[in-house]
């Protein structure tokens, strides 16, 4: 963390200098405070632990109300998550707050996609947020920040050590999101058995190198406060809405038949810690390092990915509008490329359109030759036939003839014959 | 034993009284107060009028210790530039564990020459050039924790104190900047005037203010609610304040005063009786200081990006006229869209 106050004092160019007296600038920082109490602020917690662990009921007491909760069963096919919003008041502090739970975490029969979800959900929200950055017009200071602040992760008390769920995943989110490990239903463990377990877990998680959230510890006014809550990690914690007397007060307890364990009791469970250093010490840190440093990454990657950067291969920087020109020119030319290939392609389908077409005219055009030739031959013939009956008409003809003249004699003979006979 | 349980509540507004206890969300303006003592503050202003207005002095005055270029140039000789330039000087000063870096960028030759054509355009450059810087940083894939900030939040304007109207100079030189930066307009060295010459003259300004379109801080439409309007409506109704400035201390009953001596009498100046100069400070440091820089921020800027977004591969950053430019963007006039896609 880049503290900009040595960022101040390291500019060569500023000197410092003394005032004379009382110039009134050191209202500042409750002008700051103003503006952000009449705006209002974000906070953002992700829960994640199995069904029944305890998610809800902690959510519950650490913001003292009673949230609509849903009981979820154990047959999800999928892990969900489900976010609700609410505007909480105190004094003149506005929050809105939005807690996340998953739903069937850990209840699959096959957990390796568990974690994806969450990984999803928690870069939706930063996609979502660099949208916005990178709009032309953009309204950044009216956006409803949706990025998760914090990450608390419940961890079942069995006291023994880490699942392998919890580190699997827990590796997967550590680079995107604050993570505070929390041991849930800590009512469940001694006080000795907590104590190892706190340790295996730790151990546990740097020996697998996982990342969680240190408290900071760079600013002297909570920097031993910090350091100590560092050391009692993970928070072994008890929820509860329930309300048992205890002398003559109403505390917050989960009553047993053998004794009551009171939930803001530190001798308890570490719940009034957690409130704390969740809440009351730095929560505005765990926001700016959502900000500054886990978006910031993710930002990064994305732009990366994309194909830019600040310098091209000579390592001169160029700005991101150059390299969206290129980009841009790039898409254009690649455009360009492919109207031409279509339009080729398109000429080439013409092309051999028209020879399909070609032959086929052909072809169409030796049928009708052929059918012409065969109408003409049995034209041809038919004219012979016609001819040969005509020749056998005119034949028969002429044998009739030939016959009636021969008869035609043979009667006129026959008359001579009778008209001589007569004249006898 | 007792026991009991709230009903549950739907999704939407809870407010305090229904937060069963102290939670200790409002610990939070403490982590917040905490954290801006530690980074520090930027503040940037701009003075700009005509040489001997006392710009210098009234800039000693406001931040009590010699701030201007011109107390920290050894030598300095008060030359008259040819042309219209600008030179910053930055301090860091400190008041009860408030840090607080402040540029002041003068603006020597302004309005001092024979021809003041045009001569606010280095001015304008200049402001569009610190809106580049800090666009360039924004873009780049890695970015500094903190972006630099060299915008200026905070233009003061001098009027020679002529108890008339607005010179052509002064309404063109608002016109134009009053739509890039905040401009705060000051009647300067305003121990010449009386009370109802004082009166007059800033209602004529103001009456002159209206007619040519200028706004000027705070800009009435950047009022973020009804209270904000209130507290900015009384702050319109005054402007321009009428100032007076020294760094000279003297007796007055008993006590010790800022104040010029003269052979008539003393002029307290930080006397709201006799001069504005406890208004301008109590606009500029007091109460709106951190308002400006938020104006600066979320308006000019963002309207600087907007522009400079849209027209694609201008180049370097847009100076020169506001007019809508023709010659400017001479190939390319498509938008600058950066669709990026969730994969």
């Amino acid at each position: 963390l880049i503290a900009s106050y040595v960022f101040l004092q390291q500019d060569k160019n500023a000197r410092p200098l003394a005032l004379a007296g009382h110039v009134g600038f050191d209202s500042l920082p409750d002008q700051l405070v103003n503006k952000s109490t009449s705006q209002g602020f974000c906070f953002n917690i992700l829960c994640i632990g199995e069904t029944g662990i305890g998610k809800s009921t902690l959510m519950d007491t650490l913001f003292n109300t009673n949230f609509e909760n849903f009981e979820s069963s154990h047959f999800e096919p999928k892990v969900k998550l489900r976010a609700q919003t609410y505007d909480l008041q105190e004094s003149n502090v506005r929050l809105k707050l939005t807690i996340v739970n998953t739903v069937g975490f850990g209840d699959q029969m096959n957990k390796q996609e568990s974690y994806q979800h969450v990984v999803d959900y928690i870069d939706t929200q930063f996609e979502s947020y660099l949208q916005e950055e990178l709009k032309i017009k953009r309204s950044l200071h009216n956006y409803h920040d949706s990025r998760i602040h914090a990450c608390l992760y419940f961890i079942a008390p069995s006291g023994h050590s880490l699942k392998s769920l919890d580190l699997v995943t827990m590796k997967k989110l550590d680079s995107k999101v604050n993570i505070i490990p929390v041991i849930a239903k800590a009512d469940t463990i001694s006080k000795s058995e907590l104590h190892k377990f706190k340790i295996k877990i730790m151990s546990e998680l740097v020996s697998n190198g996982v990342q969680i959230y240190q408290f900071p510890t760079d600013d002297e006014t909570v920097a031993k406060i910090n350091t100590a809550m560092n050391g009692h990690l993970p928070f072994a914690v008890v929820g509860s809405t329930e309300e048992v007397k205890i002398g003559n007060k109403m505390v917050k307890a989960r009553q047993y038949p053998w004794g009551v364990v009171q939930v803001e009791n530190e001798n308890h469970c570490d719940f009034v810690k957690l409130r704390e250093m969740l809440i009351c010490v730095n929560m505005e840190d765990l926001r700016e390092q959502t900000h500054a440093r886990h978006y910031e990454l993710y930002r990064r990657c994305k732009l990366e990915e994309m194909g830019f950067k600040d310098t091209d291969p000579e390592s001169k920087p160029i700005s991101l509008q150059q390299t969206y020109e290129a980009k841009r020119q790039e898409f254009l030319s690649e455009l360009q490329r492919r109207e031409e290939e279509m339009r080729q392609m398109f000429v080439q389908r013409v092309k051999e359109k028209e020879m399909e077409l070609k032959e086929a005219e052909r072809e169409l055009q030796s049928k009708f030759e052929q059918l012409k030739r065969l109408h003409h031959e049995e034209n041809s013939k038919l004219e012979e036939k016609k001819k040969m009956l005509e020749d056998e008409i005119n034949t028969f003809n002429n044998k009739k003839a030939a016959a009636e003249l021969l008869q035609a004699q043979a009667f006129s003979t026959n008359a001579i014959k009778k008209d001589k006979d007569r004249k006898k | 034993f007792m026991t009991r349980t709230l009903p549950p509540h739907p999704q939407g507004h809870i407010t305090g009284s229904e937060l069963f206890g102290y939670v200790g969300i409002e610990a939070v303006l403490d982590q917040m107060r905490r954290k801006a003592m530690k980074t520090g503050f930027e503040f940037n202003i701009m003075v700009v009028g005509q040489s001997g207005l006392g710009k210098s002095t009234l800039v000693n005055t406001l931040f009590k210790s010699k701030v201007s270029r011109k107390s920290c140039t050894p030598n300095y000789e008060e030359k008259i530039p040819k042309t219209v330039q600008l030179q910053s000087v930055s301090h860091v000063i400190e008041e009860k564990g408030v840090k607080m870096k402040l540029t002041v960028i003068d603006t020597p030759g302004f309005g001092d020459q024979i021809n003041n054509n045009n001569c606010w355009e280095p001015i304008v450059k200049y402001i569009n050039e610190q809106y580049e810087k800090y666009l360039v940083e924004e873009l780049n894939v890695s970015r500094k924790r903190r972006i630099p900030d060299t915008r200026v939040h905070c233009c003061v304007y001098f009027l020679p104190p002529t108890g008339h109207w607005l010179r052509p100079i002064d309404v063109e030189f608002m016109k134009r900047l009053g739509k890039i930066v905040s401009i705060v307009p000051v009647i300067a060295k305003a121990d010449t005037l009386t009370m109802e010459e004082r009166l007059e003259f800033k209602e004529t300004i103001r009456h002159n203010l209206q007619a040519n379109g200028i706004q000027v801080y705070p800009q009435r439409e950047y009022d973020e609610d009804a209270e904000d309007r209130i507290r900015n409506d009384k702050i319109r109704e005054n402007i321009p304040f009428a100032v007076v400035g020294t760094d000279k201390e003297h007796q007055v009953n008993g006590n010790k005063v800022l104040g010029r001596k003269t052979k008539w009498g003393i002029i307290e100046v930080e006397n709201v009786a006799h001069c504005e100069f406890a208004n301008l400070r109590d606009l500029l440091i007091r109460s709106h200081l951190q308002d400006l820089k938020d104006v600066t921020h979320d308006i000019h800027y963002e309207t600087y990006r907007v522009r400079r977004l849209n027209e694609g591969n201008g180049g370097g950053p847009v100076n020169g006229s506001l007019e809508k430019s023709d010659g400017e963007s001479q190939s390319r006039s498509q938008p600058f869209q950066l669709t990026v896609a969730l994969h």
